[in-house]
C-alpha cells in the first residue's frame, strides 16, 4: 500500500508506473481482469501511435482514440495520468460522487476522453461518422477505435464493419482486444470477419509491444484497418 | 379539412431548402439510410462527402451523426419516424446530448401517414420518447412554410434538435416564432392548445365557442409562460397529433399553482389493427373535426 502512493512526478511516469497508478484507484495491488487486458494496447497507443497529447487536447486535426469498450477503465485513467491528460491527484477518488472518474468514462468530465462509453456498441458506429466527418472537412488526423472481442456480439458493430469496408475509410482503425471472453466465440477467427468486408487485418500478441506498434502504424491506404490484439484468457 | 393542399409537401421543402443550405453552410451534413435518398440525389452531386446513406442501418445513421458533430459538423439525420427516433433510440440518448453533441432529427411520416402500411410505419409514441429526454427542442410544424423558417432555425444552433413533418398540413402558415406558441384567438370560456397540423381542424371545430386558441408548432420546451399569460379559464384543451396526454405534464407544470381542469385529445394508447387512410386514423382517434366538436363541446358543457 505504501509502495502505491509512492508514485513519481508526472513527467517521469512510464509504464513501469501504470500497476501502481491503478492501485491508486483500486486501494491495493489487485484490479480488475478487464483493466489489464487493455493495459498494453493502451500504453503502446499513447506512447508511440497517436498524434495527440495534453496540449493539441482540442486540436481539430490530432489523432482521436475512442475506447469503445468503456468496462474496467483504469488502464486508460492510468495511460492518460502518465502522459499528463489526468492529474494524478484525481485517482484516488475513483468512482466517487464527484470524481471525474467513474466507473465508465465520460468525456465531458476528463480532458483528452473522445467519447463516453460504456453501453457496448457505440465506439465503432461513432468512429465512423467522425472519420467522414474530418475526411468532409480535409482534416488530418486518424481515429482508432478499441473493442472486446465480446463486444462484437453487438450487432451495432456489424452494421458498422460493412459500412467502414464498403466505404473504405482508410483513416479508421480498430483494435480488438481479444481475451477470448465472448460466449459463442468467433469461429474462423475475427480478423475473417472484417477482413470478407474489405478491411485490411492483422492478429498480433497483445502483450508485445513492437508488434503492436507496427501493426497500428502499418500504412493501410483505401481500406480500413483491424488489429486483433490476442490477450491471455480470461485477462 | 387539413388535407394536402399545398403543392409542395412539408417532406419536398426540407429536401429542398436543406439542399440549399448545403451550398451555404460548409458544416452542414446529411445523414440517411437509404429512405429519402431521392430528394438528396442532385445536392449529393455537388456535395458527396457531406450526404451519406448508410444503407438500411438506423443506428449506424445516429451514431455517424454523432461522429460528424465530434468532428465539428452540424449533422441532420432523417428518416421515417419509427426507424428514426423508435429504432435507434440508445443511440440518440447516448451518441447525441450524452456526448455534448447536437444534431438535427428530421423525421417523416407522423404519427400514422403510412395508415395502409400498418403499425410497422407508425409512431404516436415519437414526440413523448424523446421529450424523455434531457435538453431537445422538439417542433411539429403545421404548413411547409413553418419547416423551412424551423430548419433554418435548428441548422443554425448546436443542440439537438426534432422536427416532425407531415403529409397532413394547414392551409396557411401562421407567424411563428422557434419556442413560443402564437395567440391565434383570445375568448373567456376556455384555452386550446393546437399542435401543428390540428390547427385549423381545431379552429373549426371551435368556431362556435368563445375560446383562445394558441397554436404550437415548438413544443419542446413547452411554453408554459404563453399558457400562464394567456389563461382565462381553468379549461385548457390539448390537441396534439401524437400519443395523448404527451403534453399534459408540461400543462400541469405551467399550472402548478392555478386550478385547472384539462381535456388531452391526441392519438390514442391502442394497437390499432387497421389500414385504410389518415382521415380514417383521425377518427378512431377522435382527431376529425366532428369528434374535437363533440369532445371540447362535451367538456366545457361539463
Amino acid at each position: 500500500m505504501t509502495d502505491a502512493i509512492a508514485v513519481p512526478q508526472r513527467d517521469s511516469l512510464g509504464y513501469d508506473d501504470l500497476p501502481r497508478l491503478i492501485a491508486l484507484m483500486t486501494g491495493d495491488e489487485k484490479h480488475s481482469t478487464s483493466a489489464d487486458s487493455t493495459l498494453d494496447v493502451l500504453w503502446v497507443l499513447y506512447d508511440r501511435v497517436l498524434k495527440v497529447s495534453p496540449d493539441t487536447a482540442d486540436d481539430p486535426d490530432r489523432d482521436r482514440f475512442l475506447l469503445s469498450k468503456g468496462h474496467g477503465p483504469m488502464s486508460y485513467y492510468a495511460v492518460l495520468t502518465a502522459k499528463g491528460f489526468i492529474p494524478i491527484e484525481t485517482l484516488p477518488a475513483f468512482g466517487t460522487y464527484d470524481s471525474p472518474l467513474g466507473h465508465h468514462p465520460d468525456r465531458m468530465l476528463i480532458p483528452g476522453v473522445e467519447i463516453s462509453s460504456g453501453s457496448l456498441g457505440h465506439g465503432l458506429p461513432i468512429a465512423i461518422g467522425l472519420a467522414l466527418g474530418l475526411q468532409a472537412q480535409e482534416r488530418l488526423g486518424r481515429v482508432i477505435v478499441l473493442v472486446g472481442d465480446a463486444e462484437l456480439d453487438e450487432g451495432s458493430n456489424h452494421e458498422a464493419i460493412a459500412l467502414a469496408g464498403r466505404m473504405g475509410l482508410d483513416r479508421l482503425t480498430v483494435v480488438v482486444v481479444d481475451n477470448r471472453s465472448a460466449t459463442y466465440g468467433w469461429p474462423g477467427g475475427i480478423a475473417g470477419r472484417f477482413e470478407i468486408e474489405g478491411w485490411a487485418a492483422a492478429t498480433v500478441d497483445g502483450r508485445d509491444h513492437g508488434a503492436l506498434a507496427a501493426a497500428l502504424t502499418t500504412e493501410h491506404r483505401g481500406q480500413p484497418n483491424v488489429v486483433v490484439a490476442e490477450v491471455e484468457k480470461g485477462a | 379539412m387539413t388535407a394536402t393542399a399545398t403543392a409542395e409537401t412539408m417532406r419536398d421543402r426540407f429536401a429542398r431548402v436543406t439542399s440549399e443550405l448545403l451550398d451555404e453552410d460548409p458544416r452542414l451534413a446529411v445523414v440517411l439510410a437509404e429512405i429519402g435518398l431521392a430528394g438528396f440525389a442532385r445536392a449529393r452531386r455537388r456535395h458527396p462527402d457531406r450526404i451519406i446513406n448508410v444503407g438500411i442501418r438506423e443506428q449506424l445513421m445516429i451514431s455517424v451523426a454523432s461522429g460528424m458533430a465530434l468532428s465539428g459538423m452540424r449533422p441532420i439525420a432523417h428518416s421515417y419516424t419509427p426507424f428514426l427516433i423508435e429504432r435507434p433510440f440508445e443511440q440518440v440518448k447516448l451518441d447525441l446530448a450524452h456526448q455534448g453533441v447536437g444534431a438535427v432529427l428530421v423525421s417523416v411520416g407522423a404519427s400514422y401517414d403510412a395508415s395502409d402500411s400498418g403499425r410497422t410505419h407508425q409512431a404516436p409514441e415519437d414526440v413523448a420518447l424523446l421529450g424523455s429526454l434531457p435538453d431537445w427542442q422538439i417542433h411539429v410544424p403545421g404548413h411547409p412554410d413553418e419547416v423551412e423558417l424551423l430548419l433554418h432555425d435548428a441548422v443554425a444552433g448546436d443542440g439537438n434538435v426534432y422536427l416532425r413533418l407531415a403529409a397532413q398540413a394547414n392551409a396557411r402558415p401562421m407567424p411563428i416564432e422557434p419556442g413560443r406558441f402564437h395567440i391565434v384567438r383570445l375568448g373567456s370560456a376556455a384555452t386550446v392548445i393546437a399542435v401543428g397540423p390540428t390547427l385549423e381542424r381545431t379552429l373549426e371545430a371551435t368556431a362556435d365557442h368563445d375560446v383562445t386558441v394558441l397554436y404550437a408548432s415548438t413544443v419542446r420546451p413547452f411554453d408554459g409562460d404563453t399558457l400562464r399569460t394567456e389563461l382565462r379559464s381553468p379549461a385548457v384543451i390539448l390537441v396534439e397529433p401524437y400519443l395523448q396526454g404527451t403534453s399534459a405534464m408540461w400543462v400541469s407544470e405551467a399550472l402548478r399553482d392555478t386550478p385547472h381542469r384539462l381535456l388531452s385529445i391526441g392519438v390514442r394508447r391502442m394497437e390499432h389493427r387497421h389500414y385504410g387512410t389518415p382521415e380514417q386514423h383521425d377518427e378512431a382517434h377522435c382527431l376529425d373535426v366532428a369528434s374535437l366538436r363533440h369532445r371540447i363541446g362535451q367538456f366545457l358543457e361539463a
